[in-house]
């Protein structure tokens, strides 16, 4: 992981950039710098690497060998077979595909939906505390607890959903279905976080442009297209990242509410491999599968650190 | 924009109301409804019950009962999301400044490090640590969670803080070395206590995350000594999933805390999340 992420700052940028339009006495002040960022870094960097590292390094070396519970101490190696041994399993591409279902269409929606309760909340509204103190809930429930909640309100014989619509339908009965209604589970709580993304980059946009907007006759969909959007797309870029990857790592909300079923068809990627590593105790093809799940999400990451990049080159 | 809103913003924000209050007074009634209402199909229960609730704050655990062991996880969550918001904070504000103000050698490259670290997939690294954790025997305890968490949470601490140190002005820091006061003095006495709202928004945002953390927990805790409230419901969602009053009482338990930090800093977290990710 370290690896993939070493490359954007170093191919990008091969000299220190330094920040634009800060004044200071160099000669003195930069002298021994780096020793003190050393000494601030260190507690840090002993927390953090110091539990990361060795689970990626393990990790990686846990998926070239075929480890079992079936057969304890002699592990054999086993090169790359993992890795060709996801691409050869059949149930691997389905799980695919509900992720990459999953993760395009939770994000979609949640941004569609975001950005209108953002430009809700951005209104000048009387009791704006209260509107967003309100937004602010859903993405406050603990996951876990909105899974429960949500699985509950699904049941097909007590469910509440049935109730209100007076019908018998079995919610999380049918694989696409359930699927779909666990989407449903996660645009509730996450909408709220996208929203308020979204209003913070509302927020960094000047009244004046609107009104000169106004002044220009524009319409208002007009104004939020050519001038809203525009301004706002490092926030929607960072959110949309950010999202994807969440998405993509899905595993809380799917465990409580389906436990990947029915018949798989709820299961993730993130689910599937903890299905394999942990009930099947196949710890080389679980790593395995988790060491492309790294690399997926690190091929999100570079992304949206190339995004925030940008931002930083424009000022934003 | 100074013109005021129309009418129809205010039916939105019913609507709005609704949708998202909705499945929070379900969860509630829920926990008030004795277990024949919940099956009935009432929508609010003739003979609402507290019943649960006294259970869970009452009963002793071990074994089979759940509301005891809802009492004891949730203590174990506080405990363990507190003490890894603490170490977390005290560690990311001291780094955070140092990406903030000072230039050194692979400052980029430790700063991507340590945001990739964040976007780990936990379930990637979860096989070896189970073997290290037990290694160390520290599965199923609390101590073994804070340190895991801790490096969830402290990348992210050391993000926003070294974003909300940015937006800081230089100036009053140079005054004070001028006059004679240490860098560190400086970073102690002066940039710190500007930057409280910066680290009640982080400290917020820590807090949250480290309770709301699943998988971790899921794998290494296997009694009540260290188990987790999330992994508590999850658990009892399975097995009693007839009986959701008593996992809807422990659900409304769980959602307090973090709702409350919520609430309560809701005022922080536009500006937090500003800090923390558009600005870079």
């Amino acid at each position: 992981m370290s690896q993939t992420q070493t490359k954007p700052a170093t191919a990008g940028s091969p000299a220190p950039r330094q920040k634009p339009a800060r004044p200071r006495p160099k000669a003195v002040v930069v002298r021994g710098e780096g020793k003190f960022a050393v000494f601030l870094l260190l507690p840090a960097a002993l927390v953090v690497f110091g539990v990361v590292l060795y689970p990626v390094i393990r990790t990686l070396l846990i998926s070239l060998y075929k480890v079992d519970s079936a057969m304890p101490g002699s592990y054999p190696f086993a090169g790359l077979s993992n890795y060709t041994k996801v691409f050869s399993d059949p149930s691997f591409y389905p799980v695919l595909g509900h992720t990459a279902y999953f993760t395009l269409v939770s994000t979609a929606v949640e941004l569609v939906l975001g950005m209108g309760v953002a430009l809700l909340l951005n209104a000048p509204l009387r009791f704006r505390w209260l509107w967003r103190s309100l937004v602010v809930l859903p993405w406050a429930l603990p996951t876990i607890v909105n899974g429960a909640l949500w699985r509950w309100i699904y049941n097909g014989q007590y469910g509440v959903l049935n109730q209100l619509l007076g019908t018998d339908t079995q919610w999380l009965g049918s694989p696409f279905l359930a699927l779909n209604m666990v989407i449903v589970a996660d645009v509730w709580k996450n909408t709220s976080i996208v929203a308020f993304f979204l209003l913070a980059g509302l927020q960094t946009i000047p009244a004046e442009l609107h009104e000169a907007a106004v002044v220009d006759g524009a319409s208002k969909l007009r104004t939020f297209w050519s001038v809203v959007v525009p301004l706002l797309k490092p926030s929607i870029a960072v959110v949309l990242v950010l999202r994807t990857i969440e998405a993509f790592k899905v595993f809380d909300i799917i465990y409580v509410m389906t436990g990947g079923g029915p018949a798989s068809g709820t299961q993730t990627v993130a689910f599937y491999t903890y299905l394999q590593a942990f009930s099947n105790q196949l710890f080389g093809y679980g790593a395995a599968l988790a060491y492309l799940i790294v690399i997926a999400v690190g091929a999100l990451a570079m992304f949206y650190l190339r995004i925030l990049r940008q931002n930083q080159l424009a000022g934003v | 924009m100074r013109n005021r809103p129309s009418p129809v913003l205010y039916i939105f924000c019913a609507v709005l109301a609704v949708v998202v209050l909705a499945p929070f007074a379900w969860l509630v009634i829920s926990s008030i409804s004795p277990s024949n209402e919940l099956t009935a199909g009432t929508l609010w229960p003739d003979h609402p019950t507290l019943a649960r609730y006294r259970d869970i704050f009452t009963s002793s655990a071990g074994g089979d009962n759940v509301a005891g062991t809802f009492r004891i996880a949730m203590l174990n969550s506080l405990i363990v999301a507190s003490c890894t918001t603490l170490i977390s904070l005290v560690v990311g504000s001291l780094g955070g400044y140092a990406f903030a103000r000072l230039r050194f050698r692979f400052r980029r490259t430790t700063l991507f490090a340590f945001l990739a670290i964040y976007m780990l997939p936990p379930i990637a690294l979860v096989i070896p640590l189970y073997l290290a954790m037990a290694n160390l025997q520290l599965l199923d305890t609390k101590l073994g969670l804070i340190v895991t968490y801790c490096s969830i949470v402290t990348p992210f601490c050391l993000w926003t803080m070294s974003n909300f140190y940015l937006s800081l002005p230089i100036e009053l820091e140079d005054a004070a070395r001028v006059d004679g006061c240490s860098r560190l003095g400086a970073l102690l006495r002066i940039v710190l206590p500007l930057a409280r709202p910066g680290i009640v928004a982080t400290a917020m945002f820590g807090f949250l995350l480290a309770w709301d953390e699943f998988l971790y927990s899921l794998i290494f805790t296997s009694t009540t000594n260290a188990k987790t409230i999330p992994v508590a419901i999850a658990e009892f969602t399975g097995k009693f999933s007839s009986d959701f009053g008593l996992v809807a009482a422990g659900g409304v338990l769980a959602a307090l805390p973090p709702v409350l930090l919520a609430l309560l800093f809701q005022r922080y977290i536009v500006s937090g999340l500003t800090a923390g990710s558009v600005k870079g």
